[in-house]
């Protein structure tokens, strides 16, 4: 294990170079945050994950977005455990009925200024899933949502442009 | 167990590749206490439909599988929960969506529905409306002093799905832990119902995102088996290097995480790197970094291009150059062992009972693979090792995600040695029939049962995750642990929410 330290502190980061901001994200979010909140928050943003229904497709790669290729944390992002501690919601999936509540008190637990990001294909109106009695649609059918990123599921380079072209809004 | 399924029942047309024989209510009941005596007759599902019961049954030595069935107009049959444990859950939600009674049995809460849908029993053939003003869900009572209960979830600390546990402890230690699921219930079963096979198809490779080629795999070859078509050659192969590919990037990123969750990030981080490396080779050769929608009904939907085999090859060798250094650590650090090891045994016994399978099963005695029991091509004709261990702890299930790396990469190997030329899909009969299909996911063993029409729409599809078997010793496992330990335990498990909420 420490030869394996060692030779990654010689061979230097694995990180991959940084996807500059979604071009749609940043004009889409700049419009809608006021100043305030933009001085308030600063170049950080903590982030809280709402599984609402998802196949766990999402959730894999947004997980990849904390492996040492994408780093997410060297753009001023990180996850946090608690929608108290939050700024934004990145929410996936589907809400399912019996999500519904669960996804309503997360966000009315989550202190202003707060964002919420739809990720993935069901999340923007039900998906694959649409139609089905199970569901009540996409996110912005429980909470309003300031950003959606596409994909079934999203790449984790698709996820972090879209994430860093937040932090860009909110600078 | 053919013949005595035989003997009790009429075998009905139709069902390939394993039989299925009709039964009347006398005769379901008397299988119940039949299987009360045979402990190695295990449940591999049971399942529902309108006013019809299916239950598929395996004779764990002989490998044989059959499926019995049993009309119930009055919307009642005898339940199995009583003398296979596994069946409970499964019965739980029949009632729910279909609103078929399981005559006594012992748990009869709702499980899936939690007053929230506009309808009631979804499947049946006429749902009636809400009930409205939904009771609050009965919890098991807990009595005892010193007893405090902590409820978790369904939103959880970490990028996780949703689900709610409730533990219920004195001082540390878990006394009891009950599981309430259902919260990502999409109505995929209902969804499926109606729509062509290749709408079916996207579903199914959707009921759990981590399994997505594994569910494919089993989806389209139950279709293939109810149709009676054939796959070409090549396909078959190409598809065992994605279920492969599947298998050790899961393997490894729980690996990882299981390190983690002893909060030992060198391993996560090792293994996340891995794990992306594995993501993007699939990437590169299929599209797709979880190969979603890449298996369907009649073959594959992309062949591997020709800078394919080099890119798995270099993948294989670094996974090779590194992962032993790895397991080592794993191995040599007591700070980590001391975490693994002894933590939320499951015994054989239960393991047996409740016919868990996958790395839950194997790590606690129980070594079936659907890879080899029943077995299906191209594995038949590959050598690989199915692994298995005793302890039923946590050290045990890393154990078996280990050695089932080394064998995907030695499969790998020897699939691109023998991948054989040609095309890689065909067109399905046009058939009615009913057809059934095992497959080994990194999870444990899917079963997945559908019903098709001659104009090729499914009637009726049923997807078995490995984690309805895994799920309720969760609970097991976790009895007499500390609080700290269940996040360890948990993902040592790594159950399916979606899998089994559907
Ligand atoms: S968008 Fe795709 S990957 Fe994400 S939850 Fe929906 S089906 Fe799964």
């Amino acid at each position: 294990m420490l030869k394996t330290i060692a030779r990654n502190l010689m061979r230097g980061p694995r990180t991959m170079t940084g996807p500059g901001p979604a071009e749609a994200g940043v004009e889409e979010l700049a419009s809608r945050l006021d100043r305030a909140a933009r001085t308030r928050l600063g170049r950080s943003l903590s982030i809280r994950e709402v599984d609402a229904g998802s196949c766990n497709g999402c959730e894999l790669e947004i997980h990849a977005l904390n492996n040492v290729v994408y780093d997410l944390e060297r753009f001023g992002l990180r996850f946090v455990a608690s929608p108290r501690h939050a700024d934004v919601l990145l929410v996936t999936g589907p809400v399912t009925g019996n999500m519904r509540d669960a996804l309503f008190r997360t966000w009315d637990a989550t202190p202003d200024p707060k964002w919420v990001v739809a990720v993935g294909g069901c999340a923007l109106d039900g998906g694959l899933f649409k139609g089905s009695y199970g569901i009540v649609g996409g996110v912005a059918a429980v909470i309003p949502v300031d950003l959606h990123i596409p994909g079934c599921p999203p790449r984790p380079i698709d996820l972090l442009s879209g994430l860093v072209a937040l932090v860009e809004a909110a600078k | 167990m053919l013949d005595h399924l035989a003997s009790i029942g009429t075998p009905a047309g139709n069902h390939r590749p394993f039989p299925r024989f009709d039964l009347d209510r006398d005769a379901w009941a008397g299988l119940i206490t039949t299987l009360a005596e045979k402990t190695d007759w295990s449940l591999v599902g049971l399942w529902a439909d309108t006013a019809l019961v299916h239950m598929a049954l395996r004779e764990d030595l002989a490998g044989t599988v059959a499926v019995v069935s049993l009309t119930c107009p009055e919307g009642r049959f005898p339940s199995v929960g009583g003398v296979r444990p596994s069946a409970i859950r499964l019965e739980r939600a029949a009632q729910d969506l279909f609103g078929l009674m399981a005559e006594s049995l012992v748990d009869p809460r709702p499980w899936l529905d939690h007053d929230s849908w506009p309808i009631r029993l979804p499947l049946s053939a006429d749902p009636p409306d809400p009930l409205g003003n939904p009771e609050p869900y009965p919890f098991l009572p807990i009595e005892g002093a010193g007893l405090h209960q902590i409820p978790v979830g369904p939103v959880h600390a970490g990028i996780i799905e949703p689900g709610h546990f409730r533990f219920t402890c004195n001082g540390e230690t878990v006394v009891r832990l009950e599981q309430r699921l259902g919260y990502v219930h999409k109505g995929t079963e209902w969804l499926m119902g109606g729509r062509s096979i290749g709408e079916v198809a996207k579903l199914a490779a959707r009921v759990s995102g981590d399994s997505t080629v594994a569910h494919s795999l089993a989806f389209a070859r139950a279709v293939e088996a109810a149709t009676g078509s054939a796959v070409p050659e090549r396909a078959v192969w190409l598809r065992a290097l994605m279920a492969e590919l599947e298998r050790l990037a899961n393997h490894i990123g729980d690996i990882g995480a299981i390190c983690n969750d002893a909060a030992f990030a060198y391993m996560l981080a090792e293994c996340g790197l891995l794990r992306e490396k594995i993501l993007r080779a699939a990437d590169a050769c299929f599209g797709h970094r979880l190969m979603m929608d890449r298996v369907v009904p009649g073959g594959v939907a992309v062949d591997l291009p020709d800078a394919g085999r080099d890119t798995l090859e270099s993948l294989l060798a670094e996974i090779r150059a590194t992962f032993p250094g790895l397991v080592k650590t794993y191995d040599e650090k007591a700070s980590l062992q001391d975490r693994t090891v002894a933590t939320g045994r499951v015994g054989p016994e239960l393991v047996r009972r409740f016919g868990a399978g996958g790395h839950v099963g194997r790590a606690s005695g129980r070594v079936l693979d659907a890879r080899r029991d029943p077995g299906h091509a191209p594995y038949d004709d590959l050598e690989f090792e199915v692994p298995v261990f005793h302890e039923g702890d946590v050290n045990a299930r890393v154990w078996v995600r280990i050695k089932e790396v080394e064998a995907s990469l030695g499969l790998i190997d020897q699939i691109l040695e023998r991948l054989p030329a040609g095309p890689i899909r065909a067109s399905l009969n046009a058939t009615a029939g009913q057809g059934m299909a095992l497959v080994e996911s990194f999870r444990g063993e899917i079963m997945t049962w559908v019903e098709v029409r001659e104009d090729g729409v499914v009637t009726r599809c049923h997807p078995r995750d490995p984690s309805w078997f895994q799920w309720p010793l969760l609970e097991a496992a976790i009895e007499g642990n500390i609080v700290a330990d269940f996040p360890l335990c948990n993902k040592s498990f790594n159950c399916s929410y979606s899998g089994h909420d559907l």
